[in-house]
């Protein structure tokens, strides 16, 4: 049962991020999904230090505010101190994940919370957190619950919003032109990765939230000229890489996020080797082949 | 030889743009007729798609306003389409040629709703009418840059708006492809569409235009093309350079002999 529920919880934030992580790379943007898991991190702190708890609530309202504010952040440096977009993140992440490690270690004593569980997460310890009803009947874990729902929600946004997300991703200048607020979606979609981001990091951890943000989309567009192909190959290899990186760290007796975000790798690995549109080992190949 | 019309498509009132507190248009007023192929010309960094874009309120401005069929920008958004620089996009972008097209019809849509049949017609009758129906399903970085330009055409057609704006279409197309687009545009202002292009040959501008808006930062002139495209205005907009003053020659004679044959 615990199996079920650890890739469970994998597959559900595969399925967040790597949806989301499909637009964001096409935006060239696929940093800030690094720079948001990041950057909440004093967001959460201060949200316990208000509440003094680890509810979810207060969490996801604490560090998704401070995800929106990042990414604000980043515009801000970008547009109007004029500095380059990745120097404009890099800035911006480091330092509110430095004060978001100050913090920690000031309030150590009362903070419930250390950097290498906001880091690698633990997703091995989900099955533990269990929702018990009154008559003491077992609901599954707490953050798959949560997961499924910010699951829900993610798709319910790229559902309704697809064109828009679509059009603004490939053409803004058009898409405003036309009447379509290229700021209001960038902000939709940058609320939606801190949402993510926040309902994942706990689980699974900061470095395979980038992971699946990225190496999923990543992985799916050399393999496919369809957007919405991509989105749905994307979702396939985010799950694919949940099941065998458990499996992976259970033969190895490791570390699960690490396995899992070492198979997203290694899907990268062979789309780039086979893609039989992109593929490095194919095109060679056929250029042999006309060559003979 | 700044011509002001009565009942304007476009109205611009004491336009100024900045980028980074640098000014690079200067208290643009301008007015342009209804049902005409206007061709915005000048040397580069005069400006000219800093000046459409503006006119569609894609840019901040630093002081005046732009009126279109009389009203604010915002109230007419379905009647206005735009044709970006081809290189503006990501041709690499996982998407069909149909896809694009679409996209032409996403205005009218609204929030949520899907594309329906007359949507998908509306599009293909589009491509059809750049001649590309051929391509629907074909992936978009498969296509050559005049098939780009005639996709991005495709997709502003697909709109079936009253006002056109295009940044440079016939940049980077062979001839074939560049006589396809401006038969087009032609057939639109003959439905009474007006068609503004940012264009930089001065060659072909007498021969594509009815009305021409000369411009280098200010204004130079706006009127119809026989009145505008003389050496005294082209000499004023484009400065006294020496390459730029051979282009002014050239054209000069090319209006003593109006009947050089165009391939």
């Amino acid at each position: 049962m615990n199996a079920f529920w650890i890739i469970l919880t994998g597959s559900l934030v595969a399925t967040c991020c790597s949806l989301l992580g499909c637009f964001l790379i096409l935006r060239r943007m696929a940093m800030v999904g690094d720079a948001i898991s990041h950057a909440v991190l004093p967001g959460i702190v201060i949200a316990f230090m208000f509440t003094g708890s680890r509810d979810t609530i207060p969490m996801l309202i604490g560090a998704g505010l401070l995800g929106v504010l990042t990414t604000f952040l980043i515009e801000f440096f970008h547009r109007f101190a004029r500095v380059q977009a990745d120097a404009a993140i890099g800035v911006t992440f480091t330092w509110l994940f430095a004060i978001g490690i100050i913090l920690i270690s000031v309030f150590a004593g009362q903070v419930d919370l250390d950097q290498d569980c906001v880091l690698y997460g633990e997703i091995a310890y989900v099955p533990l957190d269990l929702i018990i009803t009154e008559g003491g009947l077992s609901m599954g874990p707490r953050t798959v619950w949560m997961l499924a729902v910010v699951t829900l929600l993610i798709g319910l946004f790229i559902v309704l919003g697809y064109k828009e997300l679509f059009l603004t991703t490939f053409d803004p200048a058009f898409a405003a032109a036309i009447g379509i607020s290229t700021t209001l979606w960038y902000y939709l979609l940058m609320g939606a990765v801190s949402l993510t981001t926040v309902a994942s990091f706990e689980s699974v951890g900061a470095i395979l939230v980038v992971a699946f943000l990225v190496a999923p989309p990543a992985t799916a567009y050399l393999l496919t000229d369809d957007f919405k192909t991509m989105l749905g190959t994307s979702v396939l290899l985010g799950i694919i890489a949940s099941f065998a990186g458990y499996y992976l760290a259970v033969w190895l007796d490791g570390s699960i996020a690490g396995a899992i975000a070492t198979v997203t790798g290694l899907e990268f690995l062979l789309a780039f080797l086979f893609s039989p549109s992109h593929g490095k080992l194919r095109r060679q190949k056929r250029v042999q082949t006309v060559g003979h | 030889m700044i011509l002001q019309v009565k009942n304007p498509v476009v109205e611009v009132h004491d336009l100024t743009v900045s980028y980074d507190r640098k000014p690079v248009l200067w208290g643009i007023d301008l007015t342009l007729p209804a049902g005409a192929l206007v061709g915005v010309i000048g040397p580069n960094g005069a400006g000219k798609s800093t000046l459409i874009k503006a006119m569609m309120n894609l840019l901040p401005v630093s002081s005046g306003y732009v009126r279109i069929f009389d009203q604010p920008l915002k109230q007419v958004y379905s009647r206005i389409s735009y044709v970006p620089q081809r290189e503006s996009v990501d041709w690499d972008f996982p998407a069909s040629v149909f896809d694009v097209v679409l996209m032409g019809r996403y205005g009218q849509l609204g929030l949520f709703k899907r594309p329906r049949k007359a949507d998908k017609d509306a599009a293909m009758e589009a491509l059809e009418k750049v001649g590309m129906q051929g391509f629907a399903n074909r992936q978009i970085s498969q296509l050559s840059g005049g098939q780009q330009q005639r996709v991005f055409l495709a997709r502003a057609l697909a709109q079936n708006a009253d006002i056109y704006f295009m940044d440079e279409p016939f940049a980077g197309v062979d001839i074939a492809t560049e006589t396809a687009i401006i038969q087009l545009l032609r057939q639109m202002r003959d439905q009474g569409k007006t068609v503004i292009v940012v264009h930089h040959d001065l060659q072909s501008a007498s021969e594509y235009f009815d009305w021409v808006v000369l411009l280098n930062m200010r204004l130079v002139a706006s009127g119809p093309t026989e009145q505008v495209l003389n050496q005294e205005l082209l000499e004023q907009t484009y400065g006294g350079k020496l390459t730029l003053l051979s282009k002014v020659g050239d054209l000069l004679r090319k209006q003593e002999f109006p009947a050089r044959e165009k391939s």
